[in-house]
């Protein structure tokens, strides 16, 4: 068969229409990816703004812009959002877009579960946003600590729909966790053995079951503490045996952890691009993967090192105190690959390098203040105070939203098929990297000097209005240095050049297929010889032929060797994941009001699961 | 790029059965979110056993015979269950529906003994402590039968029709795996809660 008419069949069995139908149905990762990305960064924005508004309070002292009521809620919604909505969702977005075509398969594993979770997660994250707007918005702070979150401190609505909202973005990261590791175990292109894995899939890999091991931990206690408001259970009241600090250990046993559910993706950002333009393989590849297993695994022995102050037994202390420093040392082994990998390269230095190199100086500094925290006595006197936020800031921009913004440059041709204008690039580095330390450094000073955290305002004679002015303009500074991206990204796609289908001079599968790639992904599923293929195979690409044109076929591998071993049937579009969100969504909010609502609200999702389930006659089952 | 055809699939089978299949992985993946889900409901109640002197909390432990009886009749399940997956591994269809017969009709006397149970716990939900993460523990294991059960009946539906063939044999022997994890995952609950209350000290 010609190759014309090779892409034209898998363009008429794999393709998604345009009407809204077809939009509604698909269950292509390419969509579904661009959409949680396009959303997660509507959430930004959303969670930005939170912070503009904050800033703008806080930037001289007695401020009356904002009143305390509302400022409760600007910053919890601020660091839920951020939090749940932006951090962890964005680094999934793009393992749903890029792992497929990092693994050379043509969709994800479970894109009707794919499909699903996104909905899932607009609508949860919709739920709480429009909760804001209505005046009920959650406002006992990100991580929303009993007693005050429970139902003597905070009656209402407000709590609860942060509670509901939380289960609900927890459900659909799980399921992408799930479908990732699948996907990555069982879909990867013939003769990709696990020590050929891009990093940047490791990272996610070892992410997604991080997120299994973690994200139970808060869905139990956001569903602990909404029995607690709303059916009388006594988890976290001591009066009748409960214990508020179960939520503590609850919540942190999944957040701390969630730091680097967050950080690891973007370790795996920072290493494809610095492979890309060092134009030389990662030094230390094997390093760099037990790298990002270590971190996984002591990431959940940290959690009660946000508990210091609520007196634990010393022995308790010393251990997570230690384990806490531990870390340090897997993170600096990444670090010093990244440099070697760069020092035996021939760096170019494109905006998405020039990211990570905010990030190599930004993340360092906060993983210094975090080796301060760590220590019981310094974390007594810092507790709950501006150095806190000052680390965490470093940590969490530093860590992982500025590699996330070099990925945005670095795949952002492959994804639209244009590229973003490179001075624009280097204003927006310049902005943000300017603007994240004028915001963000003064408040370590502000913390040592004993400004609390969560304050609405202070007073004149405390000598905090002249930093937190500056903190402020720097905070506007970097906001500018988002509108500098979102200018060059709508000009890119309307105006920008040409990509191609690699324009780096990449060697890793997604750059071996069209940019944006095809809905099939590979007109030939790629069989890999090497870590980085593109480079080894420089005049023809070994490819599978055999894989039907007019099926929704993909190539099922072995976990370790991907030897191939089934041609599998991916699924076709369906409604019924939408359904299936939708019931499920009014399930959640039902619950809210009346605890019938399990009971009516799971049969409706019930019918909707069967729907999904149910065979349609289609050629799938005829098989 | 060109392309250099070097391997042939067209031979491989379209399903497979246990860790060939991708289903089964993702099984396996929800396996391990549930199984943490459980050990934390566990370590809760075991957290707030140790941080209160008397355990369980002034009532008495929840009566025996129900819960004993679910513990039986789940382990002897295992037995129709192996059967399902074996017959299913096997393809034969006629075997295959009579098992998921079985299983369905075992999925629904364990639903009605463990709504039997929760009135012989001794303790409401909202009484203390002990009450609300005993109900919670049960109730969490209680959805695990119910969704493994309508996962079941729905397959059994499916295998009485033209769709009872080919992937379906698949789904049958994942069905079975998990049920054979809602099995268990019901030994430690079951000795936590019944245990806990008549061991622990002070209890």
């Amino acid at each position: 068969m010609a190759d014309a008419e090779v892409r034209r069949r898998l363009a008429a069995t794999w393709g998604t229409g345009a009407g809204l139908w077809d939009r509604l149905t698909t269950v292509d990762h390419k969509i579904v990816g661009r959409r949680y990305i396009l959303t997660a960064f509507l959430f930004l924005g959303l969670a930005g703004l939170s912070a503009v508004a904050m800033r703008l309070q806080l930037a001289r002292p007695e401020s009356r812009l904002i009143g305390p009521d509302l400022y409760n809620q600007l910053f919890t919604m601020h660091g839920t959002t951020m939090m749940f909505l932006f951090a962890v969702p964005v680094m999934e977005a793009f393992g749903v877009y890029l792992v497929p075509l990092m693994l050379g398969t043509r969709n994800i594993a479970f894109p009707r579960l794919n499909a699903f979770s996104y909905w899932v997660y607009l609508f949860g994250g919709l739920m709480i946003w429009f909760a804001f707007m209505l005046n009920v918005g959650a406002d006992a702070g990100w991580f929303a600590y009993v007693p005050l979150a429970g139902p003597e401190y905070s009656p209402g609505k407000r709590v609860d729909f942060w509670a509901q909202m939380i289960t609900f973005t927890e459900v659909s990261a799980q399921a992408v966790a799930v479908e990732i590791i699948v996907t990555t175990l069982k879909q990867r292109a013939p003769g990709m053995s696990l020590d050929r894995i891009p990093l940047f899939v490791w990272s996610m890999l070892v992410t997604s079951v991080m997120i299994c091991l973690a994200m139970p931990a808060v869905m139990l206690a956001s569903t602990f503490l909404i029995m607690d408001r709303l059916i009388g259970t006594q988890f976290f009241n001591p009066a009748e045996g409960g214990q508020p600090l179960l939520w503590q250990h609850l919540f942190w046993f999944f957040g701390h952890p969630e730091v680097y559910i967050i950080f690891l993706p973007a370790t795996g950002m920072v290493s494809q691009i610095v492979v890309a333009f060092s134009r030389r393989p990662a030094f230390g590849y094997l390093a760099l993967v037990l790298a990002l297993v270590s971190v996984g695994f002591l990431s959940f022995g940290l959690w009660v090192h946000h508990m210091f102050a609520t007196g634990l037994p010393q022995l308790g202390a010393s251990f997570f105190t230690a384990s806490s420093m531990l870390i340090g040392i897997p993170n600096g082994l990444q670090i010093f690959c990244w440099i070697a990998t760069l020092w035996t390269g021939r760096p170019v230095f494109a905006t998405p390098l020039l990211f990570v190199l905010g990030f190599f100086f930004i993340f360092v500094a906060g993983g210094l203040s975090g080796l301060m925290l760590a220590s019981v006595p310094l974390d007594f006197q810092l507790h709950d105070s501006y150095f806190v936020v000052a680390h965490f800031h470093y940590v969490l921009i530093g860590g992982a939203v500025f590699p996330l913004l070099g990925a945005i440059y670095y795949w952002f041709p492959k994804i639209t098929g244009r590229m973003m204008s490179e001075r624009a690039g280097r204003w927006h580095f310049a902005l943000a990297f300017l603007g994240f330390n004028l915001a963000f450094f003064p408040m370590h000073v502000l913390g040592l000097q004993g400004m609390p955290r969560r304050v609405y305002t202070y007073l004149p004679e405390t000598g905090w209005g002249s930093l937190n002015l500056l903190v402020s303009f720097g905070a506007l500074l970097f906001a500018l240095s988002f509108v500098v991206l979102a200018a060059n990204a709508v000009a890119a796609v309307r105006r920008g050049a040409l990509a191609g289908p690699n324009p780096w001079g990449v060697g890793t599968l997604e750059w071996a297929t069209g940019s944006p790639p095809p809905a099939y992904n590979f007109e030939r599923i790629p069989v890999v010889t090497h870590r980085e293929p593109l480079w080894a195979e420089r005049e023809s690409l070994p490819v599978v032929v055999g894989l039907a044109v007019d099926d929704r076929e993909v190539v099922a591998t072995s976990p370790v060797e991907a030897k191939a071993s089934l041609r599998e049937m991916s699924p076709e579009p369906s409604i019924w994941p939408l359904l299936s969100a939708i019931a499920t969504t009014i399930a959640f909010i039902g619950s809210i009001f009346t605890p019938w609502a399990v009971v009516w609200g799971g049969a409706i999702v019930a019918v909707a699961l069967i729907g999904w389930f149910w065979p349609k006659g289609s050629r799938e089952d005829e098989r | 790029m060109k392309h250099r055809p070097i391997l042939d699939v067209s031979h491989l089978p379209s399903y497979g059965y246990g860790p060939a299949s991708p289903i089964w992985w993702g099984t396996l993946g929800f396996i391990v979110l549930e199984s943490t889900g459980f050990l934390l409901a566990a370590g809760t109640y075991l957290y707030l056993a140790a941080v209160n002197p008397d355990w369980p909390l002034a009532t008495p432990p929840p009566g025996l015979l129900w819960s004993t009886l679910i513990l039986a009749v789940l382990l002897a399940s295992l037995w129709p269950n192996r059967m399902a997956k074996q017959d299913a591994e096997q393809e034969d269809l006629g075997r295959t529906r009579r098992n998921l017969l079985v299983m369905s009709a075992v999925g629904l006397v364990l639903i009605g003994i463990r709504f039997l149970e929760f009135t012989t716990l001794n303790v409401r939900w909202d009484q203390n402590a002990y009450g609300s993460i005993l109900w919670a523990i049960l109730g969490l294991h209680t959805l695990h039968i119910i969704t493994d059960v309508g996962d079941t009946l729905v397959l059994t539906a499916l295998m009485f029709t033209r769709h009872g063939h080919g992937k379906r044999f698949s789904d049958v022997s994942d069905n079975a795996f998990y049920w054979d994890f809602v099995v268990a995952s019901w030994v430690p609950l079951y000795v936590l809660i019944q245990g806990g209350p008549r061991l622990w000290p002070g209890g």
